[in-house]
């Protein structure tokens, strides 16, 4: 079922158009990828999901009806850029941001508390903002986000300035959370955390979608033909041996005697036809199907893109 | 929603009043003002300079003898020659009075060692001025010249009454102007200060991006209003904790330090039985302590003075918050922010013309003009204007604020979420019009 359904949106500003016609749907319960380069106009999708700017054409439904003021309690937002109050104290300001999402102080101090305390940030509850580090302020401001169990987490490049081990753990909540029943949606450039924890992703490049699905349908879609064989020989000699049947292919020296080739096939030359070739070329040592990462996915889609217009 | 408005109020007011710098100047300035009313008296405590002994050369034999001694001055008469005199550091200095005083009253020189005193100057001039005019008046042997001249001095004292007013109670211009006045620049100096304090914080918000988060969860328009709400009272905690520690002092203080004749004075005065030529006590100062003592009118000034400071600082706050949306730092804000600045300060430097006749067409259309009516309209409460004036003027504020808000609103929304630009007013005013 989906939570989340954006029907053709478009948003233009003044000499440039941020979205155009832009639509995706955020399946409950998964983590949803909101990918695309710099200025691709993933903010304006976030802030008109967080019902911040309106769109000027299109339709934004949540949880089943129109998105409305009221569907803001039930979304939580981390902003890429991080702002907190440096002046005020750690416990205070997050009280202060879990009661504009309509918690109960009692409630919003024993979750506080639990969260803090898991953490493992206790003692800060009475050190001013300014006093803590940028990792540090990006755990309270986590706990903010995610404080009043919003059915929808959105998080806009959550892993940035944090340390592989906070990271983990940042990762390791933003699971649980999945499996208490959060829906999230990640805006990020970084590729490998999308392979690790998206299930769905959408690619949004000069104001359109260009991508969306699942992220395995998708690498297997587009690994489809692609093979990497390691081998002990002369790549020429593989190469000229599949002739017309190579689409495409990046070269790999691995040592002194061992070389790899990752190729693209043309369509209806088999697995089998390939390895028979191969081993009729060279000295195959290893051969398997090589379904791209998200990082050449997503290079290759963009430039693609970008070459058609 | 309105919860969440509520909360935004009290984290701007408690955030603010619990800071150090506030509960020093909220306490600190009122004792300053009290301490810079009394400077005045406490200079002519401690003026007592040293006596200084001027030794007199007198050639006409006529001033010397009626010379009388001042405060700080002492003459003495010698007869000793002049280089002699001035050789001498035992006194101060040497005055010498020509032979023919009477008919050329320029001949008289002052010797001094160091610098002069413009007091000593003065009183010396005086005495020797009105000695020569007795003299010369003498040289009339006018009978009973004594008694005349006592019949003839005469001391005016005007006590102005209002006809308008159904107790046709006596009121000193003087204390409405210079009550009028302070009102004016108190809310001068509030306006400014808390004005740019709305906009700094919306800066403050903008910069380090937490406005992206309450803006996920409040209105962006609630979020100004709660903003500007928070702030005001805030100003309105310090000027109420101000007119406290004012009327205590003014209303404790004050009546014991009274001398009771003075006292007596004051109720003739204020019973309208009191005879100005028989007072001991200057009219004027009786009149400043009887107004000052009265209860009623006081409070209403205070209640006019609040809603002033109310509606001054709606109208200018949202404007203030507009403009601090729509800039990125302090420096590009400044610019801008001169556009409200002028009113305001155009508005105290008029007061002062107000002040001395405010009833004047300017100061009535000054005083209905909402970015100046404030500052102008409580110059002019003082003296009693009509009160249908002051209830106009105070509608035309509230509703030109609420027009304001409108559009600051709509600037509002745009302008937090642009970075990295300096808008124009031309811009300002398309974001205005942005649905």
């Amino acid at each position: 079922m989906s939570l989340l359904t954006v029907n053709d949106v478009s948003k233009h500003y003044a000499g440039h158009t941020a979205l155009d016609h832009v639509s995706l749907e955020v399946n409950e319960g998964r983590i949803y990828g909101l990918l695309g380069p710099n200025g691709a106009g993933k903010t304006t999708l976030i802030r008109i999901i967080n019902h911040i700017t309106a769109p000027d054409s299109g339709l934004v439904s949540f949880d089943g009806h129109p998105l409305t003021q009221n569907d803001v309690v039930n979304i939580g937002y981390l902003p890429e850029e991080r702002g907190l109050y440096k002046k005020m104290k750690v416990g205070d300001q997050a009280l202060f941001f879990a009661r504009l999402k309509g918690l109960s102080k009692a409630d919003a101090t024993a979750r506080l508390k639990e969260w803090f305390e898991r953490l493992e940030i206790s003692d800060w509850w009475n050190k001013k903002v300014e006093e803590l580090s940028k990792g540090m302020a990006q755990k309270v401001q986590f706990i903010v986000t995610v404080l009043h169990r919003p059915k929808l987490l959105i998080f806009d490049e959550p892993f940035s300035g944090f340390d592989p081990i906070n990271a983990n753990i940042l990762k390791r909540e933003i699971l649980r959370l999945r499996s208490e029943g959060a829906t999230v949606i990640f805006s990020t450039h970084n590729m490998s955390s999308v392979e690790t924890i998206c299930d769905d992703i959408t690619l949004i490049n000069n104001s359109r979608n260009i991508l969306t699905g699942n992220v395995d349908e998708i690498r297997t879609r587009l690994g489809r033909d692609r093979y990497k064989i390691t081998f002990e020989g002369d790549p020429r000699a593989l190469l000229a041996a599949l002739g017309d049947n190579l689409a495409e292919h990046t070269d790999e020296i691995i040592s002194e005697r061992e070389n790899s080739v990752t190729l693209r096939v043309t369509p209806g030359f088999s697995r089998r036809d390939l390895l028979r070739t191969a081993t009729d070329a060279v000295d195959v040592t290893s051969f398997g199907s090589a379904l791209p990462s998200m990082d050449e996915i997503f290079i290759s889609t963009v430039q693609q893109f970008n070459q058609n217009n | 929603m309105g919860n969440n408005i509520w909360l935004v109020i009290r984290r701007e007011y408690t955030e603010r009043v619990s800071k150090k710098s506030f509960i020093i100047t909220t306490i600190l300035v009122p004792l300053l003002m009290v301490l810079l009313m009394c400077v005045p008296a406490l200079l002519a405590v401690f003026h007592t300079s040293d006596t200084q002994v001027y030794a007199v050369l007198d050639r006409s034999g006529i001033v010397a003898p009626e010379l009388t001694d001042g405060e700080s001055v002492t003459f003495v008469s010698v007869n000793m020659p002049l280089d002699s005199l001035k050789a001498d550091d035992a006194f101060a200095g040497v005055l010498v009075i020509g032979s023919r005083i009477l008919d050329n009253p320029a001949d008289v020189q002052l010797y001094i060692h160091g610098p002069g005193s413009m007091d000593t100057e003065s009183y010396i001039s005086k005495q020797i001025k009105s000695i020569v005019e007795a003299k010369r008046l003498e040289a009339y042997n006018i009978a009973n010249l004594d008694q005349i001249l006592d019949n003839i001095r005469a001391n005016v004292i005007l006590s102005t009454y209002r006809l308008d007013k159904e107790d046709e109670s006596s009121t000193s211009t003087m204390v409405c102007f210079a009550l009028g006045i302070m009102m004016a620049f108190l809310l001068y100096m509030f306006l400014l200060i808390y004005g740019q304090m709305v906009m700094t914080s919306i800066i403050e918000e903008k910069n380090n991006r937490v406005l992206e988060i309450i803006v996920s969860s409040i209105r962006p328009e609630q979020l100004m209003l709660g903003k500007i709400v928070g702030i005001g009272l805030v100003a309105l905690t310090q000027i109420v904790i101000w007119m406290a520690i004012l009327s205590t002092l003014v209303g404790v203080v004050m009546p014991m330090l009274i001398p009771a004749d003075v006292a007596a004075q004051m109720s003739a005065l204020n019973a309208g039985s009191l005879d100005p030529a028989s007072a001991s006590v200057d009219i004027d100062l009786l009149q400043t302590i009887s107004m000052l003592g009265n209860i009623g009118y006081m409070i209403t000034l205070f209640i006019y003075l609040t809603i002033f400071l109310i509606g001054g600082f709606l109208l200018y706050a949202t404007i203030f918050a507009a403009i601090g949306s729509a800039v990125d730092n302090i420096q590009d804000a400044s610019q801008l922010s001169s556009i409200p600045t002028i009113p305001i300060i155009a508005a105290i430097v008029c007061a002062t013309t107000i002040g001395t006749d405010p009833n004047s067409s300017l100061a009535m259309w000054l005083s209905m003009f909402p970015f100046t009516s404030p500052m102008i309209m409580v110059v002019r409460i003082p003296f009693g204007i009509p009160t249908w004036q002051i209830w106009v003027s105070i509608v035309i504020l509230f509703a030109t604020f609420l027009l304001m808000v409108w559009i600051a609103a709509k600037i509002y929304r745009v302008g937090i979420f642009m970075y990295g630009k300096k808008p124009s007013i031309k811009e300002l005013i398309r974001w205005a019009r942005y649905k």
